[in-house]
């Protein structure tokens, strides 16, 4: 495969039996690594498209019904931990940091430092869902779970909403629980996928011929990253915040 | 090896030589479970598609019958909405939508571009099983709960008045819009990544063309929906108002999001028709496709446009008189490239030497159906129209037009094409023109006498009507008998075909696609060697050239 000969003297030629290598890593239908590569960096982006338009369903409908009830939802977002929210959002900038490192060492075929700083990822990962675990036990506390753990006197009280306001900030809370869980679900994904590719790394998977994994893994952890920039604003960052409450 | 080389020795020496093919390089029931390899796993779908077709079909036999009375006395209203409910369900999500692509565009896709298999084989596997577990868990729902909302789910009636099992089933269509999703996703990256060299672009069949722009409806539209069922469901599990408007919730956006999925799905379900005729015709015209480019580019015109229309589902629902005007206008420019491919078939048929092959009539059954289908549909764009035939059986007659006489038809087209490529069979010949007819003249009298009933005020979904109404319905539900008649024939002469059908050989129809150029049924990878392009495709006139001399 003469494509394949021009890639190796693209990078340094080591110790790696390279034909090998190509035989164990390429699958059955693609003519050499870099076709696959491409094939998977392209599945990769299209599928982040279909997610885009997922997302991008409930933030219009959140959108919406913001237009629509503008108070109670600026009153609902006040009761969110956004210093919760906005130290997640410092992690998992933090972690695309390191995934890109990771990325970075994979096409050195690095494979040690690659393990390392995949393995860093998954512990932010983790990190931001203990912390988003925290979150959620302070809203169990203070009375935030729409439908099940709610009081919505307690709104027109102390928030001095009317009643029948008092819906729209249970509807607002739908859509932060919704949203949130959503995102934990893509975030729970990822770090498996990270400790898999993890794995490969530890073995001395990647080379400079073939780190495709790791790209990949890469670009879905990022829009995981992009995501939460823009639930950051639309949920936690309504409203004055006058008063904080942590 | 050479395909002629291939034929005679079937010929001369049947019981020695057993080629090698995607049928028998290995046996067992767990080496089809496990498969990876997409002629396989078309298979697979279009065993369960047929399954899934014929439940739907059932359930609106017994529905049909129903309306042969005024009074609607063989079933209760109740079980009438089921029943409806049933096959909407099944024939939109489990039928109309993956059946070309799923079944037929994953057998002949990579065929078609010279590939050895789809990008990504084993996302393909995991497609299907997620189509088998929507549809078993969606029919387990409807038949031992069932549901009464019809296909389209509208709150508030899905979110609060309606009893039975939505929940389960709205999640069961939510996995087999995934299915479909990866379906498109693999589609797309095969178009991009696994033509055989030589094959660019504007060399692509047109099938391939369709397919792919169904893909791309496929990816941006299946998330839209997925999403709002999920919010019906969190709405039914919470008893928060997204949608309910008694609690605070906009039904109007369910309907918005609902038709962003739904305008575009319906030419999820025409687009690969389209493209089958545009193989078939060429094919049984012996002529090049006229407008090539035109008729490539149109495919991509009518996805895109797709994505702007939707709210002409919603003219009586209470969008605003200005969103109706932007609505309908946009609608009437989706005809523009219909109309296109239309010319461009009729175009292509002109002077052409014509054969009344199976595939050819069904085709020519699509050109003819589609075209009313698509002409009523501006009917109903045009909004002083729409406010009269809304949600009247004029609706139900403009889109079976379109989905039964219009996708179902191609898609007959496209089995019997392929047909001899997928088995190595040919089949009845008498038989297959026979059902082809049957399904023309039975649909004809099924539908037509709908736009009647429509256009005089007989809404849709009702088990009951005023006993003036009784001559069409008597008429349709005839046509109906004759409909099922011709779609369980081929079911008989297909299978018959299996053990006693002539061998195909590599090219039954002297076609020019690459998919003939490899002998049926296709060996594993598919080709000997891989094929190098050199030619656009449908050079039909060129072989004609040729035996002039
Ligand atoms: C090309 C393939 C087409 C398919 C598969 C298709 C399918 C459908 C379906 C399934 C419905 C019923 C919706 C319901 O349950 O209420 C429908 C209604 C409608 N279609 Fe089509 N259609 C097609 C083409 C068109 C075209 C070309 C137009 C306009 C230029 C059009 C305009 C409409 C309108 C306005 C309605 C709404 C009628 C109402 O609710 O009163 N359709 N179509
Ligand atoms: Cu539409």
């Amino acid at each position: 495969m003469s494509s394949d000969d021009t890639l190796l003297k693209a990078d340094e030629r080591h110790m790696l039996d390279h034909s090998i290598l190509v035989r164990h890593r390429l699958e059955e239908q693609y003519e050499n690594l870099e076709h696959q590569y491409h094939a998977a960096t392209t599945a990769m982006w299209v599928f982040l498209a279909t997610e885009v338009m997922f997302f991008g369903a409930i933030f219009l409908a959140l959108a919406v019904y913001h237009h629509m009830y503008t108070d109670a939802f600026e009153k609902g977002s006040e009761k969110l931990e956004w210093i919760i929210g906005g130290t997640n959002t410092i992690v998992l900038l933090l972690s695309s940091f390191t995934i890109v490192l990771a990325v970075h060492y994979s096409k050195l075929g690095a494979n040690k430092q690659t393990a390392w700083f995949l393995a860093t990822t998954a512990a932010l990962g983790l990190l931001f869902l203990v912390f988003k675990g925290i979150e959620y036990y302070l809203d169990y506390k203070e009375f935030l779970i729409p439908g099940w753990r709610f009081n919505p006197q307690e709104w027109v009280d102390k928030e001095h909403l009317s009643p029948d306001q008092v819906p729209h900030v249970q509807l607002f809370l739908v859509f932060y629980w919704v949203m949130t869980l959503i995102h934990a679900l893509h975030v729970t994904l990822g770090i498996v996928a990270v400790l898999i590719v993890m794995t490969l790394a530890f073995r001395r998977h990647f080379s400079p011929v073939y780190y495709t994994p790791v790209e990949v893994l890469a670009l879905y952890w990022h829009f995981v990253d992009i995501v939460w920039i823009f639930l950051l604003p639309m949920l936690y960052l309504q409203g004055t915040h006058t008063h904080i409450g942590f | 090896m050479s395909t002629e080389i291939l034929e005679s020795q079937i010929a001369e020496a049947p019981a020695v030589v057993q080629p090698e093919t995607y049928l028998n390089f290995t046996s067992g029931i767990l080496s089809w479970l496990l498969t990876k390899d997409h002629k396989r796993i078309g298979i697979l779908y279009l065993v369960s598609v047929t399954v899934m077709f014929f439940i739907g079909g059932f359930a609106i036999s017994v529905a049909r019958l129903n309306l042969m009375t005024p009074e609607g006395s063989l079933i209760p209203a109740d079980t009438y909405n089921r029943l409806f409910t049933l096959h909407g369900v099944i024939m939109v999500f489990f039928f109309l939508v993956p059946v070309v692509p799923a079944a037929l565009g994953n057998f002949v896709l990579p065929l078609m571009i010279g590939a050895k298999d789809l990008a990504l084989p084993r996302i393909n596997l995991l497609s299907w099983y997620l189509y088998i577990i929507g549809a078993c868990w969606t029919l387990y729902a409807m038949i031992a709960g069932g549901i009464d909302t019809g296909w389209t789910f509208y709150t508030p009636y899905s979110s609060q008045a309606s009893h039975y099992d939505i929940v389960p089933t709205m999640i069961g269509v939510v996995i087999a819009g995934f299915s479909s999703l990866f379906t498109g996703l693999n589609f797309v990256v095969t178009v991009h990544w696994m033509r055989a060299p030589g094959l660019t672009w504007f060399r692509l069949p047109i099938f391939v063309w369709t397919l792919y722009a169904t893909s791309i409806i496929f990816l941006l539209a299946v998330p839209v929906l997925a999403m709002a069922l999920i919010l019906v469901v969190v709405e039914r599990v919470t008893h928060i108002g997204i949608f309910d408007p008694a609690l605070g919730g906009d039904p109007l956006l369910f309907q918005h999001l609902f038709w962003f999925y739904s305008h575009p799905a319906v030419y999820i379900m025409i687009l690969p028709g389209m493209g089958i005729v545009s193989e078939i015709i060429p094919c049984f015209a012996r002529k090049k496709l006229y407008g090539y480019t035109f008729v490539a580019y149109s495919s991509m015109g009518i996805a895109a446009l797709a994505f702007l229309v939707w709210a002409h589902h919603m003219f009586v629902a209470g969008i605003s008189v200005y969103a109706a005007l932007v609505f309908s206008s946009l609608s009437f420019l989706v005809a523009v490239p219909s109309a296109i491919k239309v010319f461009n078939w009729t175009a292509t048929l002109y002077k052409g030497s014509i054969s009344f092959a199976t595939p050819m009539l069904f085709a020519l059954g699509f050109v003819a159906l589609f075209t009313i289908g698509g002409l009523t549909g501006l009917f109903l764009a045009t909004l002083g129209m729409d406010i009269h035939v809304h949600d009247t059986y004029f609706v139900i007659a403009h889109f079976h037009f379109i989905m039964v006489g219009g996708m179902v038809m191609a898609y007959m087209g496209g089995l019997h094409y392929w047909w001899p490529k997928m088995t190595g069979r040919m089949y009845s010949q008498w038989w297959s023109r026979m059902s082809a007819l049957i399904i023309f003249f039975g649909f004809f009298l099924t539908f037509l006498p709908q736009f009647v009933l429509g256009y005089n005020g007989m809404p849709r979904r009702y088990h009951s009507y005023p006993p003036e109404f009784q001559v069409w319905n008597v008429l349709s539900t005839a046509g109906a008998s004759i409909l099922a008649v011709g779609y369980v024939l081929p079911l008989g002469y297909l299978l018959l075909s299996l053990r006693y059908g002539k061998r195909a050989g590599p090219n039954p129809w002297r076609a020019t696609g690459l998919e003939w150029q490899t002998p049926s049924p296709p060996p594993k990878d598919n080709f000997e060697e891989t094929p190098i392009v050199v030619r656009d495709p449908y050079q039909y006139h060129l072989e004609k050239a040729q035996n002039e001399l």
